[in-house]
């Protein structure tokens, strides 16, 4: 059906850069359900309907590591043989985690205060803080080696968008 | 069978015949059943030509359901149930509206139960009379039995909701080729009906449930983005509180369960009524004699049902937050429900989104008619050129219970199914050889706030010091967005696996069980009516591989190309006879030697997929 030890990326067909061209991805992606989603396959046998849910399934989280630029870089790693999330070595600069503190503190009294306005303009900061991550991850990823500085803003990033999560779940409960 | 119906382009597979199949919504307050005819999606009204069917179910001399059932509702109240599906997959205490049925609850591990005159009846039970009324009008419309059932769910059931469902139906003897969201089926149905593209909301205000859904629609390609809502908020509410204003402004004593159920039918037929006219009055005579007689307009019930059509917004809100859009980059908005036609929530939605709503569509039928093409489809009745796919969500995350009480999701929500996760947890102390797995359901941090689904133990794990053991832990959740978790243990080659499939009240066996009691059939026609399902089955498997080896044959050697066909020989042999066993037999052995065949031909189609050159042209 597919080859389920292949890479995510060359599951879609793509160069494994983390530059990538998101309707290239799009594309891919739907033309690969198209082949091996359960519903192409409901009148199959049970073993084939059992084959095509794993297949859509992969298809599915392969599509979702690439598509989200931090899983997208974590994954890239991950071919290199870096795990940036080890628990062995959790190692971030003092001030950037200074820095997330004082953060966490804003959003706490900003959503004891049900203030979602307050909210919302701590999340577009988190969020301009990783797009300018995200794009030195471009160069730190796909043009230089060795890989250490990118593990570095893989590990911010994961820090600051499960940051922006929360700040997410605080602003629907503050509208509720 | 192990051969896949993979459609070549510009090649006709031998014609099939048509088989039947619905879809259903099962509703709160109505329910549907529709069909796919010539071609064209086509509710299946019953011997009086009404199309809704009340989902109404009265335990009387015999069971009625539908308008006979309703009638008798103000009269009868303890053993006529209405709104059952606010009850389907919940306990007792998950009912924070309980008092407002009028029913005797009996508190069962996990399920909430009704005390009818006829015995103990649980929502999954129900549910499934309602079924049945809509799978024998789908019958005799359709002049045989049916292939199999899509049946529509709220995006936003849960997973013990969605099982309650799925059990109903099969109770009911349904074959579930899917359960289907609702506001996907609406989009489906309006999406291939106005050839629409773009980014589109269904805002899907039921009898008893409220879901958003922001949808992609693009080159037939459905992919639902996000979505969010309230599986207890609906027109019922609404209903409610012009119940409480009578109550509020008529002084009347103590109410009988039957003057509740009245005056309750009462207060919906002025909300109905408000639709089209400014005022609308409520006439009724309680059992007590005394009588009232109120007018309500519009403006009052605008007023006490703000807070209702506000609460509808918050999930308007999350789901554009999660799909990372605002307002604007909507395209449009489908209404669903009739709810819907309430003017006060045409009004909040064309004020939050900066458009007229989209209306075009009948608002009771539209997410039958989408069950009825996507069931269409799911039997196999894919026609030419028909060539959509749909790409639907998980509406809640998913995930365990860890040390603290605290949640570890594993498969967050408005992932795309069907979808598999797995993680990797160890064992706390020494020597632990045991390991309890909690599996939840919801977004909150702490597992007492999250919904509990399972809850089962990896037995055998290899005693080994604290944090030494490695155990797999899997979620897979299905195209029906129904979730199944197994668990390993798997350091030095050891591995133990269980597997839950968390389940509602009602066991496989026991659901085996009720089956067998309900069928009127001696034991003659069982086995009639068994054969006749494999011999369906193996005429299907027989055209389908005769029509693979016509298109995709050159994938075979010689040698295994004289096996399938000297396997499809025994089954064509033995499809006439009356020997279910051996005319079994020969279909698995079918399907064994097909197997490779199956996968080459998958290859292909893959193959095709990347390049995007079809498999003519490279011939």
């Amino acid at each position: 059906m597919i080859d389920f030890s292949q890479n995510h990326f060359a599951l879609f067909g793509l160069a494994p850069t983390y530059r990538l061209d998101a309707q290239q991805l799009d594309a891919a992606y739907r033309r690969l359900q198209n082949e091996v989603h359960p519903d192409r396959h409901a009148a199959a046998a049970e073993s084939d309907r059992r084959l095509a849910l794993q297949a859509s399934a992969r298809v599915n989280e392969a599509y979702r590591a690439l598509k989200n630029p931090v899983d997208r870089a974590q994954y890239l790693l991950s071919l290199h043989g870096i795990d940036a999330m080890s628990e062995t070595d959790t190692s971030l600069p003092p001030e950037f985690l200074e820095q997330q503190l004082e953060r966490r503190e804003a959003v706490s009294d900003a959503s004891l205060g049900g203030d979602p306005r307050a909210l919302e303009q701590l999340l577009a900061q988190v969020r301009a803080e990783m797009g300018a991550l995200e794009r030195a991850l471009q160069s730190e990823l796909d043009a230089a080696q060795p890989l250490t500085a990118a593990r570095s803003t893989v590990r911010k990033l994961k820090f600051l968008s499960k940051l922006a999560s929360d700040i997410e779940s605080a602003i629907v409960d503050a509208e509720a | 069978m192990a051969l896949l119906q993979i459609a070549e382009p510009q090649q006709a597979l031998p014609k099939k015949p048509q088989r039947r199949a619905v879809g259903i919504d099962l509703g709160t307050t109505n329910s549907l059943v529709a069909t796919v005819r010539n071609g064209i999606p086509v509710v299946l009204a019953d011997e009086q030509g009404r199309p809704l069917l009340p989902s109404i179910v009265r335990y009387g001399e015999s069971v009625e359901v539908g308008y006979d059932a309703q009638a008798a509702q103000s009269h009868d109240p303890h053993n006529t149930i209405v709104s059952v599906k606010r009850l389907m997959g919940r306990g007792l205490a998950d009912l924070s509206d309980a008092r407002r049925f009028p029913y005797r609850f009996i508190e069962a591990p996990g399920l909430v139960q009704i005390q009818t005159r006829t015995g103990i009846r649980t929502p999954v039970e129900v549910s499934s009379e309602i079924l049945k009324a809509l799978r024998l009008r789908a019958e005799t419309s359709l002049g045989g039995e049916l292939a199999g059932a899509v049946v529509t769910v709220p995006a936003y059931f849960d997973d013990a909701q969605r099982q309650a469902t799925k059990d109903a139906a099969r109770l009911a003897g349904l074959k579930v080729l899917r359960l289907l969201n609702e506001p996907t089926a609406a989009a489906i149905a309006y999406g291939l009906d106005n050839g629409s593209e773009g980014v589109y909301a269904v805002y899907d205000l039921g009898g008893g449930t409220f879901d958003l859904s922001i949808l992609r629609l693009s080159r037939g390609v459905f992919e639902v983005l996000a979505t969010a809502g309230d599986t207890a908020l609906g027109g019922d509410d609404f209903d409610h509180r012009v119940y409480c204003w009578i109550l509020e402004v008529s002084s009347i004593g103590p109410l009988s369960a039957g003057d509740t159920r009245l005056l309750m039918m009462k207060a919906r037929e002025a909300k109905e009524n408000l639709t089209l006219h400014a005022s609308a009055p409520i006439v009724a005579t309680l059992s007590s004699g005394e009588t009232l007689s109120l007018t309500l307009t519009v403006d009052t019930f605008a007023s006490i049902t703000q807070t209702l059509v506000g609460k509808t917004l918050g999930p308007v809100r999350k789901a554009l937050r999660d799909a990372r859009l605002d307002p604007s980059q909507i395209k449009g908005v489908v209404m669903v429900g009739g709810a819907t036609r309430m003017p006060q929530i045409q009004k909040a939605v064309a004020e939050f989104f900066g458009q007229p709503p989209l209306n075009n569509l009948n608002p009771d039928q539209v997410v039958a008619l989408g069950a009825a093409i996507q069931a269409n489809v799911l039997a196999g009745n894919r026609a030419e050129g028909e060539d959509w796919l749909l790409l639907d969500v998980i509406p809640l995350s998913l995930g365990l219970e860890t040390m603290g009480g605290l949640t570890e999701k594993i498969i967050l929500r408005n992932a795309t199914i069907p979808i598999a996760r797995r993680q990797e947890f160890t064992t706390f102390r020494d020597g632990q050889t045991a390991m309890a797995i909690h599996v939840v359901q919801g977004e909150r941090e702490r597992v007492a706030d999250c919904r509990s689904l399972a809850r089962f133990e990896l037995r055998g794990i290899p005693p080994m010091t604290a944090g030494a053991a490695r155990i797999q832990v899997t979620f897979q959740v299905d195209a029906d967005g129904l979730l199944c978790v197994s668990a390993r243990e798997q350091t030095k080659g050891v591995e133990t696996s269980i597997e839950v499939k968390p389940s509602y009240g009602l066991s496989d066996t026991e659901i085996a069980r009720m089956l067998q009691e309900s069928y009127a059939h001696a034991a003659d026609d069982m086995n009639a009516r068994a054969l006749a399902e494999a011999q369906v089955d193996a005429e299907r498997i027989a055209t389908a591989t005769a029509g693979a080896l016509q298109t995709d044959g050159g994938l075979l050697l010689a040698p295994e190309r004289d096996a399938i066909e000297h396997a499809l020989a025994e089954v064509r042999r033995l499809i006439s006879g009356e020997d279910r066993r051996a005319l079994q037999a020969a279909v698995d052995a079918l399907n064994r030697v097909t197997e490779p065949f199956a996968a080459r031909r998958m290859d292909r189609g893959v193959a095709r997929a990347l390049t995007g050159r079809r498999v003519d042209a490279l011939n």
